[in-house]
């Protein structure tokens, strides 16, 4: 139930700043969808097995989390992380400009 | 070639690319080694999926079971008949689109082989998994050079359109991402062939599986969800444009068949995707007519051509899947064919604004002949390779009695002609544009056109070295998009081949036992 509410209040959060003007904020909510996407990728293993996934000798497996699915929110957070980076780049690039292609005719014209 | 000296090689696809982008990037200071890197790196791909393809044309599959994980366990790459056929023609892709740069100079770019080597590494790998989670990363792989090839020229223009671009798709990413969470969560498996047919037995696999085919289908840009690639892909270099035009939204249908067509046995849809795609291809072509520059136009239209590709699935079975499949390869040769002889013009014009252009059959008539010759394949018009395309979709749409998809596709096909008369009637025909009367003009007292994907496209160093306009379009950058129709032409003539490797690759679709079976027997 908690994973529940925590991906509702990340998706709300992500998409109401996505829908915001500018791209640094847009970029903050790309990172809190992403976040919300790896807390769904947690969930879906169960809330069961909470010990860490290590198989000693002399372990029983029983009440281990599933270590696939922390693989997979890993290659996700690594994949999120550099993307974040590239977006706020692109942000920074820009300036305050951030609309569609349409909307940079003056910049376009300074820049010629 | 026997299969077992195949089956090592499968993930070479992926690190081969890869391995020969760090070393282009390596070698970064000199233009010619890092050409002889990527040429040979694109060639050897080019060479083993032909060799795949020739391997597996039968219908057989090879396995890899990377690291000798056991059956269920590893992530295995499998390439059967409709993944090497998509991995031969997206080698083909990357060989001609790399050398169509080369011929324009867009490659002196140090950053452009590598990142070029990295997004076929991620293409083909996409093709070859057989595991959802890793079709995820192949996308990423494939889709972050994307971001940088788009944005690299720097101009505004092309930033803008980045931005969108990469908004868009990071998002869909995030979607991707979802659903396959919820699918291991639903069905235990990210494993392709361990998921066969669960989502036709369970509603909630069913639904998990539906959350990637949503993000699958914005990642193919299928209406409502395609606003995105007309946006986007006219910005880039010619080259880049038909290099993911070519690539990048065909992982988005290639993914959206093997999951329907695994997961959900090709049942359940049926209405939806009949909706969704008549939708696409009426859109997408109305949008295409609107559009002023030939790239804006080819992009659009191609938003109505992946409506073609897939209107198949709401009639899913062997032969419609072969019209798909057919349908596919012929788009991505084609369509590529238009954007470099469009991209050849504008190389020449520094334009491509259809208003700005004219009179290109009269002074370049073999580049008329190529663009025609692509543009009727592309309305279907025999006997070129649109023609046994359409013909095979329409076929199918009829033989399972959906008389409104058969007669949309004939309507839009006339629709089509328009946009393609469209950029006809501006570039080929009618008097000379000004500048060919008057004498070049000096490409910065121009005001720049923000519509105009080439406007902010010019870096420094050609806006100084060519202030000179070349009388005529160099002949050799017509090779590579005669070369593209000189291949639809043939198609289109000698269908047999590729019909019948298409009917073994929608036969594989349509019937996943041998898939399973190949994939899950230790």
């Amino acid at each position: 139930m908690s994973a529940v509410v925590l991906v509702t209040v990340l998706v709300a959060g992500g998409v109401y700043l996505v829908l915001q003007r500018g791209l640094v904020r847009a970029t903050l909510g790309f990172v809190l969808i992403g976040h919300a996407a790896n807390v769904m990728i947690l969930a879906a293993g169960g809330q069961d097995g909470r010990e860490p996934a290590y198989v000693g000798e002399g372990r029983s497996s029983a009440g281990l989390s599933d270590p696939l699915l922390q693989a997979f929110a890993l290659t996700a957070i690594v994949i999120t992380f550099a993307l974040t980076v590239y977006l706020l780049a692109l942000a920074g690039h820009g300036g305050d400009d951030d609309g569609a292609p349409s909307d940079v005719e003056e910049e376009a014209a300074d820049e010629h | 070639m026997s299969t077992e000296v195949l089956q090592p090689l499968l993930p070479a696809f992926v690190w081969l690319p890869i391995l020969a982008g760090g070393i282009a990037l390596a070698v970064r200071r000199s233009v010619v080694a890092q050409r002889a890197v990527a040429f040979s790196a694109h060639t050897a791909m080019l060479v083993g999926a032909v060799v795949g393809l020739v391997a597996v044309s039968g219908g057989d599959l090879v396995v890899e079971q990377v690291s000798g994980w056991v059956p269920g366990v590893s992530i295995p790459f499998v390439l059967d008949t409709f993944a090497a056929l998509m991995l031969t023609v997206a080698a083909l892709m990357v060989l001609v689109c790399s050398v169509f740069a080369v011929l324009t100079h867009d490659d002196v770019d140090p950053f452009f082989h590598p990142l070029v080597l990295v997004l076929s590494a991620g293409v083909l790998g996409a093709f070859l998994t057989g595991d959802l989670f890793n079709l995820f990363v192949m996308i990423e792989v494939a889709l972050i050079p994307s971001y940088v090839l788009l944005t690299r020229s720097g101009s505004a223009a092309a930033v803008a359109a980045g931005r969108i671009y990469f908004g868009v798709n990071l998002l869909v990413s995030g979607v991707l991402l979802s659903g396959i969470g919820l699918v291991y969560g639903a069905a235990g498996t990210v494993n392709l062939a361990e998921l066969a047919g669960r989502a036709s037995d369970s509603t909630a696999v069913a639904l998990a599986a539906g959350v990637v085919l949503l993000a699958l289908g914005a990642k193919a840009a299928l209406v409502p969800v395609h606003s995105w690639l007309p946006r986007s892909y006219p910005f880039a270099s010619v080259a880049v444009t038909a290099l993911l035009s070519g690539l990048l939204t065909k992982i988005g249908v290639y993914g959206v068949f093997r999951v329907y067509g695994l997961l959900h046995d090709g049942r359940g849809l049926e209405t939806v995707w009949l909706v969704v795609l008549l939708a696409t291809m009426v859109v997408g072509v109305l949008g295409a007519l609107g559009e002023s520059t030939m790239r804006a136009v080819l992009s659009f239209h191609m938003t109505s051509q992946v409506g073609y590709i897939m209107v198949p699935l709401a009639f899913f079975g062997p032969l419609a899947m072969a019209a798909g499949i057919f349908y596919m390869v012929h788009h991505i040769i084609v369509k590529a064919a238009l954007f470099l002889a469009c991209g050849a013009v504008e190389h020449h014009a520094r334009s491509g604004r259809l208003s700005h252009l004219g009179g290109y059959a009269r002074r370049e008539p073999w580049l008329g002949l190529v663009f025609i010759v692509s543009a009727l394949s592309l309305v279907g018009i025999p006997p070129l390779s649109g023609f046994v395309a359409k013909a095979l979709v329409i076929r199918e749409s009829l033989s399972a009695g959906s008389y409104v998809a058969a007669a949309f596709a004939v309507v839009v096909s006339l629709l089509t002609l328009l946009s393609m008369l469209k950029i006809w009637n501006g570039v080929f025909w009618g008097p000379d544009p000004e500048f060919e009367r008057e004498g070049p003009l000096d490409t910065a007292a121009t005001a720049p056109d923000v519509t105009d994907p080439s406007s902010g496209r010019l870096r420094p160093e050609f806006v100084t070295a060519r202030v000179q306009r070349p009388t005529r379009v160099p002949r050799r950058l017509i090779l590579p998009a005669a070369f593209l129709a000189a291949c639809t032409v043939t198609i289109g003539l000698g269908a047999e081949v590729l019909l019948e490797l298409s009917m073994t690759a929608g036969e594989g679709l349509s019937d996943s036992t041998a898939y399973v079976e190949a994939v899950l027997t230790p």
